[in-house]
């Protein structure tokens, strides 16, 4: 009856007490953005250990970072460990977290910058049996279809919006298995993630139909590396170092995509997270197809003032913020520029 | 292979035979038997995972009652709310099966005041039951699957198989059943019950299920997750859909969709999937979770005892072909030796020599026959050649006789030439080619005095040595009774008389003999028996000579003979001969005949004796050429220039 944890491990109630007491003891903290003493950079991506985040771990592993002259310690994200908080209490100097996550941080009050966008396209889609008979949008109306919550399910809910589709949101969290079942008609799923856990339970692509919300007019880009901006204002050199470190980080997991699984493997094997080489290698397969990595020495291409602010104004028309932060305070993408 | 010996092909043919004879029986044995084998390993493994799978759902099944029990008295609406709270613990305790128990309710569904209220029970360390209130903000129950499904699917459903690392590190799947509240005669929702039932129990049941040293066993969820294998890595994260996708092999995706799909069955797979070798894989459904459970048995395991009957198998083969080998071998040098001594044996005597010994065989078959005949042929042959030699040496010394003996007879005849040495009256001339060494003809001249000449052609009976001494005694004879004032017939007669005298061998001669007297030209002559000569007059065509009749020589002591004569005119001339010129016979069977005999002579024209003897001799050689000559022939011609003078 425990929460089935997926990408986490803990029994629940030990993990809620700990979590709770920790979340106390470290509320009683004023938030803190001085540099630890022993130098050392925290860097926390925004989920558990995955391929999604293979280029941060290649860099640590094959000592990009070091060789910047950087000690990153990576943490471990998860639910529990909401990047942008983690940042926001000065557990973590860097991180990583969607776009549309960032925006409304931002418009929270946690002063977050982009310092570098590294997925450029939404890999979100919504996948549908072809058993339902649903061939378009429109047909979604009335089903129930999966929704994560948070600003994960913006854009679904933009997208049946804008179709003047209703729908019976269910709730979807850790797992697709609900739609497996055939207790929802629509899930909501990550392309490098939920489906292809899909296929590996044993449901054939030619079984399935996507709907790639980036080819339905709601291309967010997601994965960036955020700071609070006052790391940046101190000391951007640290944050060009650790953006270029990251991107030579992908550039070695996209040349050598063996290696790199190994190294995923072996922070999934040590997080306990129930998961395969073979999703992780769809994964990083998937992330080479999301993330356009600039020259050599450049920085991260940058988002589209359009784009943002279409985000911002789904996030706002959703209710999720009440003001789309400024774009050039949030979006310092050209650390490099910056440096020169 | 054909100058192969015999007991090569012998053993070569035998073992050949043997060995087609035992290969394909072994075939028959060794396919049929792994036939049989298959299928006693297809009813072994079905069993094996019916047995697993019966006592797994039969756990299953105890633990589905409760949850569905509880939701039903929940539904009833006949219960305390204050034991509600209790209710949990109850179904731990009263279960051992279940792990974990507890009642959740919608929101607001139980009292307004509270989003949760999820009173939930389970076995802690020691097996102490812990109560717990679930639900929060941190806690969502309302996302888990375990609430949703029956929510969803409006059923009491099992979960997918959640692995607890808290809890005492359990692998779970939970059994949840919805209940309802009656509102204006529809149900509504109101929350779920939820028994876990902890995985171990189920592993146990599944790893004792084994078949052969390296085969195992697995389970799999409904979503193709392993819920247990002898992997422990594979847990909880490998699906078997990610092994088939690791191992690229499409057959294992469509048995695992099989599998999931509540099938039954029984499959070979390549090597490397599910094992390293080549395996068999048993499946079959655990229906109550939607289940399966696979036995995979590694073939050449399966198959061992198959394989090593066949070694066996192959072993006694070869020994006994081997000692059949041996056998047939000494069968064959046993037949062959013999043989073999005496092909030794009859290539010394092909090669000549007779003396040579065959090997003392004593044996009643085939092969002591055939010694036996070689020796009676290597005598025969001895005895043959000896006799050969011994009448080939007598042939040879008659040979040497007889060309003594021709020398002799040849001596006999005269040839000297001139024949008559100043003598320009008469020219004769004779010529004398027996059919063998010695002949049975003969010819004579001589003169009786100075003006009579007596010349004679006859021909004895028969041919070789008998005629040749027939001939000497008649040209003897002959010459004896030859003498001045006798008479042609006079001679006959009495020549006749001496030989029929002792002529016990019946043998006898024809004769022409004639006495030319130079001076006058008259020719007196007699005939017994003889070819009539040839006339030619001067410048004439050639004429038969009119002779009297007479007998042959030798045979009656009473014959009589006449003396006939005519008057040669000088350029008349005579040709006595014998049959053999005539007679004388072509390849073709044909003789040369009187005409021929005629024609040449005419064509002769005036040549001399000697000419006319030669060319006509010749003639009869051209056309008889080739062809053997059956008998003796001889010419003699007589030319008559003019009387003495």
């Amino acid at each position: 009856m425990l929460r089935r944890l997926r990408g986490h491990s803990g029994f629940l109630l030990v993990v809620l007490l700990i979590a709770a007491a920790a979340l106390g003891a470290k509320a009683a903290e004023p938030p803190s953005t001085t540099t630890p003493p022993s130098a050392q950079i925290c860097f926390i991506p925004q989920w558990t250990p995955q391929a999604q985040f293979a280029g941060y771990y290649v860099a640590f592993e094959k000592g990009f970072y070091a060789a910047r002259g950087l000690n990153v310690k990576i943490l471990e994200g998860g639910p529990t460990r909401p990047s942008a908080q983690w940042l926001q209490k000065g557990e973590a100097r860097f991180a990583t977290m969607f776009l549309s996550t960032a925006v409304v941080e931002r418009a929270k009050g946690i002063r977050l910058v982009d310092i570098g966008q590294m997925v450029a396209r939404s890999s979100q889609v919504l996948i549908v049996k072809k058993s339902r008979g649903i061939k378009t949008v429109p047909a979604m109306n009335g089903k129930k279809v999966g929704l994560w919550g948070g600003e994960l399910s913006i854009m679904p809910m933009a997208l049946f919006q804008k179709y003047g589709v209703h729908v019976i949101a269910v709730p979807q969290t850790w797992s697709v298995n609900l739609f497996l079942r055939g207790g929802v008609d629509v899930a909501s799923a990550m392309m490098y993630n939920e489906y292809h856990t899909i296929l590996q339970a044993g449901v054939d692509p030619d079984q399935l139909r996507v709907f790639h919300l980036s080819g339905l007019g709601f291309n967010v880009p997601e994965d960036g590396i955020y700071c609070m901006e006052s790391t940046l204002e101190k000391d951007p050199e640290t944050c060009r170092l650790f953006v270029q470190a990251s991107v030579e980080g992908w550039r070695y997991a996209f040349a050598h995509p063996g290696e790199a699984l190994g190294i995923v493997m072996k922070y999934v094997n040590r997080a306990r997270i129930a998961t395969n080489r073979q999703h992780q290698q769809w994964m990083l397969e998937h992330m080479r197809e999301v993330i356009d990595l600039p020259p050599p020495g450049a920085c991260p291409a940058a988002i589209k003032k359009s784009d943002y602010m279409a985000i911002g104004h789904e996030l706002m028309t959703n209710g999720i913020i009440h003001q789309i932060p400024d774009f050039s305070s949030l979006f310092k993408n050209c650390v490099a520029v910056h440096e020169k | 292979m054909r100058s192969r010996g015999i007991a090569f092909k012998l053993v070569l043919f035998t073992l050949s035979g043997t060995m087609a004879v035992f290969v394909s029986a072994f075939a028959y044995v060794y396919f049929s038997s792994e036939a049989s084998m298959m299928s006693y390993v297809e009813m072994n493994g079905r069993n094996a995972t019916h047995a697993a799978a019966y006592q797994i759902e039969s756990v299953l099944r105890g633990v589905e009652k409760v949850p569905v029990n509880y939701a039903a008295l929940l539904t009833s609406g006949y219960y305390k709310t204050a034991d509600l709270t209790l209710l949990p613990e109850r179904m731990v305790s009263a279960n051992p099966e279940i792990f974990g128990a507890g009642i959740f309710f919608e929101p607001g569904a139980f009292g307004a005041a509270s989003t949760y209220f999820g009173p939930y029970c389970c076995r802690g360390k020691n097996g102490r039951l812990v109560n717990v209130m679930l639900g929060s903000e941190h806690y969502d129950y309302f996302t888990m699957d375990w609430y949703q499904f029956p929510l969803e699917l409006n059923r009491a459903v099992w979960t997918e198989p959640y692995f607890d690392t808290g809890g005492g590190n359990e692998l779970m799947a939970t059994f949840s059943a919805p209940f309802y509240k009656m509102l204006n005669g529809e149900k509504k929702f109101q929350g779920v019950v939820g028994a876990d039932v902890a995985l171990h129990g189920l592993r146990e049941i599944v790893s004792s299920t084994r078949l052969y040293r390296s085969g195992y066993a697995f389970l799999i969820s409904r979503n193709g997750v392993f819920v247990t294998h002898p992997d422990s890595s594979l847990v909880m994260t490998n699906s078997i859909f990610s092994i088939a996708e690791a191992e690229h092999s499409s057959l294992l995706r469509r048995v695992g969709q099989k599998m999931i799909a509540g099938g039954e069955g029984f499959v070979e797979l390549p090597k490397g999937v599910l094992f390293r070798g080549n395996c068999w894989l048993n499946y079959a459904p655990i229906p109550s979770v939607g289940w399966s459970i696979g036995i995979v048995t590694p073939e050449d395991e399966l198959l061992g005892d198959v394989l090593r009957f066949s070694r066996m198998v192959i072993l006694i083969g070869l020994l006994g072909v081997f000692v059949m080998a041996l056998i047939v071998l000494l069968i064959a040098r046993r037949i062959s030796k013999p043989i073999q001594d005496l092909s030794a044996s009859t290539f010394e005597i092909a090669r000549g020599n007779l003396d040579a010994s065959l090997p003392d065989i004593h044996r009643g078959d085939e092969v002591g026959t055939l010694a036996r005949s070689f020796e009676g042929m290597r005598v025969a042959l001895k005895d043959y050649i000896e006799n050969l030699t011994q009448t080939t040496a007598a042939k040879e010394r008659i040979e040497s006789e007889l060309k003594i003996a021709r020398r002799i007879q040849m001596s006999f005849l005269p040839k000297a030439f001139p024949p008559l040495p100043g003598n320009s009256w008469v020219d004769i001339a004779a010529r004398l080619e027996p059919a063998r060494q010695i002949g049975g003809d003969l010819y004579d001249y001589f003169l009786i005095d100075d003006d009579q000449l007596f010349f004679t052609v006859g021909d004895v009976s028969d041919k070789g040595i008998p005629a040749a001494l027939f001939m000497a005694v008649t040209k003897t004879l002959l010459k004896g009774i030859a003498e001045k004032g006798m008479s042609p017939s006079e001679v006959l007669e009495k020549c006749n008389l001496e030989l029929c005298g002792g002529n016990d061998s019946m043998m006898f001669v024809t004769l022409f003999c004639g006495i030319l007297d130079l001076r006058s030209g008259r020719l007196r002559y007699s005939n017994a028996g003889h070819e009539h000569p040839f006339l030619v007059r001067r410048g004439g065509l050639p004429e038969t000579l009119a002779v009297p009749d007479g007998f042959l020589l030798g045979v009656n002591e009473d014959a009589s003979y006449q003396t006939m004569e005519i008057e040669l005119q000088p350029g008349d001339r005579l040709i006595v001969y014998t049959d053999g010129v005539t007679e004388a016979v072509n390849r073709a069977g044909e003789m040369y005949s009187p005409a021929n005999l005629v024609a040449e002579i005419e064509s002769c024209g005036s040549l001399r004796a000697d000419e006319i003897a030669e060319r006509i001799l010749e003639s009869v050689k051209t056309f008889s050429s080739g062809a053997p000559q059956a008998d003796d022939i001889t010419l003699l011609a007589v030319s008559f220039s003019g009387p003495k003078v």
